[in-house]
């Protein structure tokens, strides 16, 4: 530890910290544009300039190493003028046209002109001006306005991992770029939005919307991947005008993927906003009474073993855990939440979740991935496999279909099931080994073994030990844990999905399922229908229940590791719309069969004595492998991994329904791991 | 005074000899250089410092004091000398011609100063457009090689030694240390935030060295012939034999070795034939390259020609590229056109530099013509002050101080210009 005298007030910083940060321990606030805590030192915007006794000069703080017994002024006459020097050299080629900027409110240059910059310009010459590039549907770019801060620069070489951005040119004329002009690749390219300090990177679909003291904004959580990333709503009457992520270290840091982040607009579009009802073949309008009479007139002749269940990838667990108790009303254990055909095991919670945990990757050292794509799957859980790369000494292999680019290099092994035994001595020779297998790798005929197989291989490598849990399945959507936490699976005789669908019951209630092809279901199957969105599925119901989407609901999700955390309501849902659970708590009313909640407290209450996973809201319990037994299984066959989403863009009923997402899905076309199919 | 011929180092300066082996030989070069090494690294680097020199690239850093600083034990990783060939500087052309005509001094001095720094390979960064020498270099390099000179063993002393070439691409920017180092490992020539500095972390992340090429072309004579016979040259603290780069407006311009601390106007007169028109016709010069502030006559007149003499006149010995300019000169457009240059060669990290050297051009552009407020110099003064000392690497602090220094010395030249400019479109604006 190093002492440091800050404007007289002594603090103790670990050696090799920096100025900057031994400033913020003492409470100073140091003016920077460059620096950023996620990024390499690039010490080269001087806003940060303090100055330290007995240099020469006044010093970057945050690219300077601190001294034992060393004393800093951030509040000198040198460094105020050395701040107002910066400020003033910042702005003579900066536009100042924070009126029609979409940066203007929440914008670094703005501040802190106004804080510790001058009244006035003494800057007379003519302004430079820079031509705009066009790197893609999702971020706009006023290059005029930048300020070679190279944030963007460092983001995407050393977070996003694509590199794609530099400089061209040099001085005056240094120009951030793609050399060639082209749209970003990267799932996690809206970042570089919020790490710009001004308006030259802002969000293209928010571009002249709004401004940010007009907006209402609520912290959620995004479910458009299962890494279950923080985020704030900001919304402006019954619209939703951006999603941007909140900083929590254990999950997601402070980046969002793209999907999560732009697909709002999807939002407002191909709502289910009244209940629907199927009379002579056709879905006319209905109220909600209708809706649910003709629910109940189809249930009351049935018997318990007759009627299913599914819940899909973004059913929130309230109305998962409503939806299991009124099957259990009416008799039935036909339940299941593997919309996907997932053969996934729910047996024992470490057979289905991300056991190391998203902070634990920062401690593996090796890393076989099986048939995901983890860079489209989750990506800022990419992000952090790749943080764990930079840090050296992190070998990966990957098994699934040739040319997935995981932005780090990954030993390539096969293609099928019984590659991936080819990594093992790898994993073997690693102190904390870990295993991503993907979901997708488990929907085929051959699920259950690629799961006891990979647990098996887990457990001979040692990854399975009392103090490490190396076995990780990765999900694809956020209510995929939640409703395998509140057991949504089938109960004692139950039918699975696959039994179900083909004529199985003949009554099939849909929260939320969309995962399947609705051709798959019995032609003489009555289709209940609970959902936010007209997609596929909603127009094979007989009956269509208006739900609510993500943003429109008090719920609880729960992330691929088990991480239960609340999202809340920023907009009303629209029309008829209820929130999820309610809606089946009013129908089990209805028919006689109360449901024993009738507000959020009392339902979480329940979700609580279900699963203990809802009793600790925003916490997971990190643990050991405690018992090495595997799933069960059969013999896995030769035939090759296929990725579960085509399309990173269009995943899910919301983003299928964007119009930035379809327009990111024209340019970026579907991965081209199935391209080359 | 002057230098006599036997202490001159750069005995083939003019090219009047071949630049190869054999004839390097015959003056001497490669003589005993096993024998010198077999003295030990300590040897060597006590040597350097007791010889006085200080790095001939321009800041003047005791060179024997700089090679102290690389780790003595490795901890495993390789160390570097790396050659500054990037000579940019307008006004110098010392290491060109070492590189033309006596490359073998400097080859003979990269082992030397390797050996002296614990390094077994050494990379000389040379301009881009240095093309006929950089061939001249190559084929230097590959006959010491073949002799044996270099290579396992390098010359009979027992020690490893590989030396590369690597051409640049004519930023001006790469000449400075860490800039080069960043070129060198193939990214964009942008200079690193010190520290750490290079001799920690440096060229591939390893401990190095940069040194010019005239410092490191000077070691083997000085090992040679003893650090007392070297240091018995110029003042304390200013000791050696230099190369000085005489330009502009002198009767007979060139390159000549000469003693530190010779006065201006002697090294100028007796070797450049003296000022174009007689010593009163002199305006002022530019001692150092151009990133030098300009002198006056009255100092020139008898100012000495050295590190710390120049300084007290607020300028410096630089490159010692002397720029001579006599009263045909029009020093304000002279001026602008450096401020133009260091705009130009700005690599735009920094923001005072990158956009004050835009500011100060254009600024001085209008005090060329005279289309400024006298208050304007004001402004210029204080933006020049307001992007020294606030950058990463020292070019914007080159950049400012031939404006400072004109704005220092001739301030009443550029009111009168101004006031001229007024005279003639006043009238035209009042009509």
């Amino acid at each position: 530890m190093a002492k440091v005298t800050v404007d007289g007030i002594e603090v103790e910083v670990p050696n090799g910290a920096s100025v900057l940060q031994a400033c913020e321990a003492a409470g100073k606030e140091i003016p920077r544009f460059c620096y950023h805590e996620r990024l390499s030192v690039a010490g080269n915007c001087r806003m940060c300039l303090v100055e330290v006794e007995k240099a020469p000069k006044p010093v970057a703080s945050c690219a300077y190493p601190v001294n034992d017994g060393m004393k800093v002024f951030t509040d000198s006459a040198v460094v105020r003028q050395a701040r107002r020097n910066v400020m003033e050299f910042l702005l003579i080629n900066h536009p100042l046209d924070c009126p029609i900027c979409d940066q203007g409110g929440e914008c670094d240059l703005q501040d802190q002109a106004y804080a510790f910059g001058a009244d006035g310009s003494r800057y007379t010459e003519a302004k430079r001006a820079v031509k705009d590039k066009n790197i893609g549907p999702l971020v706009k770019t006023v290059m005029t306005r930048c300020i070679q801060c190279t944030r963007c620069v460092r983001f995407s070489a050393e977070v996003a991992g694509t590199a794609e951005l530099g400089g061209t040119n040099r001085g005056e004329n240094l120009e951030i770029g793609t050399y060639v002009e082209k749209a970003l690749t990267s799932e996690l390219s809206g970042n570089l939005i919020d790490i710009c300090p001004v308006g030259a990177l802002t969000s293209r679909p928010y571009a002249f919307v709004s401004r940010p003291w007009e907006l209402k904004k609520t912290d959620s959580i995004d479910v458009l991947d299962a890494v279950g990333c923080n985020i704030r709503v900001d919304a402006r009457g019954p619209e939703v005008l951006r999603i941007i992520p909140r900083v929590n270290e254990a999950v997601n840091e402070e980046w969002m993927a793209d999907r999560g982040r732009f697909s709002f607009d999807g939002l407002k579009r191909r709502r289910l906003d009244r209940p629907w009802v199927r009379k002579d073949g056709k879905l006319v309008a209905a109220t909600w009474p209708e809706a649910f009479s003709a629910i109940a007139a189809k249930l009351s002749g049935l018997s318990g073993d007759r009627i299913g269940a599914v819940a899909g990838a973004l059913a929130d667990a309230e109305s998962t855990l409503a939806l299991k108790d009124l099957m259990a009303a009416y008799g039935s254990t036909n339940l299941d939440c593997r919309d996907d055909f997932a053969t996934i095991d729910a047996s024992r919670p470490d057979f289905y979740r991300f056991n190391t945990t998203i902070a634990g990757i920062d401690e593996a050292d090796a890393l076989l991935i099986i048939g995901s794509d983890v860079r489209r799957e989750a990506p800022v859980l990419n992000a952090r496999i790749r943080k764990r790369w930079t840090q050296g000494k992190f070998k990966v292999g990957f098994v699934g279909p040739r040319g997935v680019d995981l932005t780090y290099p990954a030993t390539y092994l096969g293609d099928g099931p019984a590659a991936m035994s080819a990594f093992a001595e790898t994993l073997k020779g690693a102190e904390k080994p870990m295993i991503i297998l993907g979901r997708g790798a488990l929907s085929r005929p051959d699920g259950a073994a690629v799961l006891a197989v990979s647990w098996a291989l887990a457990a001979e490598v040692g990854a399975l030990k009392p103090d490490w849990h190396g076995f990780n399945l990765l999900h694809l959507f956020g209510g995929q844990v939640g409703a395998l936490e509140l057991g949504f699976v089938p109960g004692q005789g139950g039918k699975d999905q696959a039994a179900m669908l083909g004529g199985g019951v003949d009554a099939l209630w849909l929260l939320n399922a969309d995962g399947f092809d609705p051709a798959r279901i019995g032609a003489d199957t009555f289709v209940i229908y609970q959902g936010h969105h007209g997609d596929a599925m909603a127009g094979r119901a007989d009956v269509i229940l208006p739900g609510a989407a993500y943003t429109e609901k008090e719920a609880t999700w729960v992330n691929t590791e088990g991480r239960a955390q609340r999202g809340r309501l920023a907009v009303f849902p629209p029309g008829e719309a209820k929130e999820d659970w309610r809606i089946i708590r009013a129908f089990s009313e209805g028919v006689g069969k109360t449901l024993p909640y009738d507000d959020t407290a009392a339902i979480r209450a329940a979700l609580a004595a279900a699963s203990p996973v809802f009793g600790r809201v925003g916490e997971v319990q990190r643990a050991g492998c405690a018992d090495m037994a595997g799933p069960a299984g059969g013999s896995v066959s030769g035939v090759p991994f296929v990725l579960p989403l085509p399309v990173y863009h269009q995943a899910d009923v919301i983003s299928r329904a964007s119009d930035v997402m379809a327009e990111c899905a024209a340019i970026y076309g579907p991965a081209p791991a199935l391209a080359a199919e | 005074m002057a230098l006599s011929d036997k202490d001159r180092i750069f005995t083939n300066l003019y090219g009047a000899q071949p630049w190869n082996l054999e004839a390097a030989r015959k003056r001497g070069n490669w003589d005993g250089t096993a024998g010198i090494i077999a003295k030990g690294r300590d040897w060597i680097v006590e040597e350097m410092k007791q010889s006085g020199l200080r790095g001939r690239g321009g800041a003047g850093f005791p060179t024997g004091m700089k090679w102290s600083f690389m780790p003595k034990q490795s901890d495993g990783r390789p160390s570097y000398l790396v050659v500054n060939c990037d000579e940019s500087e307008p006004g110098t052309c010392k290491d060109r011609d070492i590189v033309r005509h006596d490359p073998h001094t400097l080859i003979e001095g990269c082992l030397l100063a390797a050996f002296g720094m614990g390094a077994h390979a050494a990379y000389i960064y040379i301009r881009g457009e240095f093309y006929n020498e950089s061939v001249t270099l190559q084929a230097a390099i590959d006959e010491a090689y073949e002799a044996g000179l270099l290579g396992k063993n390098a010359a009979g002393s027992g020690w490893d030694f590989d030396l590369y070439l690597h051409r640049g691409a004519g930023a001006y920017i790469c000449g400075e240390e860490t800039a080069l180092i960043e070129s060198l490992e193939g990214k964009k020539g942008m200079p690193r935030l010190k520290p750490p500095f290079p001799a920690a972390v440096g060229l591939y992340g390893c401990p190095s060295t940069v040194n010019n090429v005239e410092t490191i072309a000077v070691v083997p004579t000085i090992l040679r012939r003893g650090a007392s016979w070297f240091s018995s040259f110029g003042r304390p603290k200013n000791s050696g034999t230099k190369l000085f780069c005489i330009q502009g407006h002198v009767n007979k311009p060139c390159n000549v070795e000469e003693e530190m601390s010779i006065p201006m106007r002697e090294l100028i007169e007796r070797h450049a034939g003296g000022v174009r028109g007689g010593w009163d016709n002199l305006l002022c010069v530019i001692p150092g390259g151009s990133s030098t502030p300009l002198l006056p006559k009255s100092i020139c007149d008898d100012v000495l020609m050295d590190f710390d003499a120049l300084r007290e006149h607020k300028s410096g010995l630089g490159t010692a590229a002397v720029i001579v300019m006599d009263k045909s000169t029009d020093i304000i457009k002279a001026i602008a056109r450096l401020a133009a240059f260091y705009k130009h060669e700005s690599c735009g990290q920094c923001t005072p530099c990158r956009e004050g050297m835009g500011w100060q051009m254009r600024l001085m552009n209008r005090m060329v013509e005279g289309n400024a407020e006298i208050e304007e110099i004001d402004l210029l003064e204080n933006v020049t002050r307001r992007i020294e000392g606030h950058t990463i690497c020292a070019l914007a602090d080159g950049g400012v101080w031939p404006v400072q220094g004109l704005i220092r010395h001739f301030r009443p030249v550029m009111e009168e210009r101004i006031r001229q400019y007024k005279a003639r479109t006043m009238p035209m604006a009042a009509e």
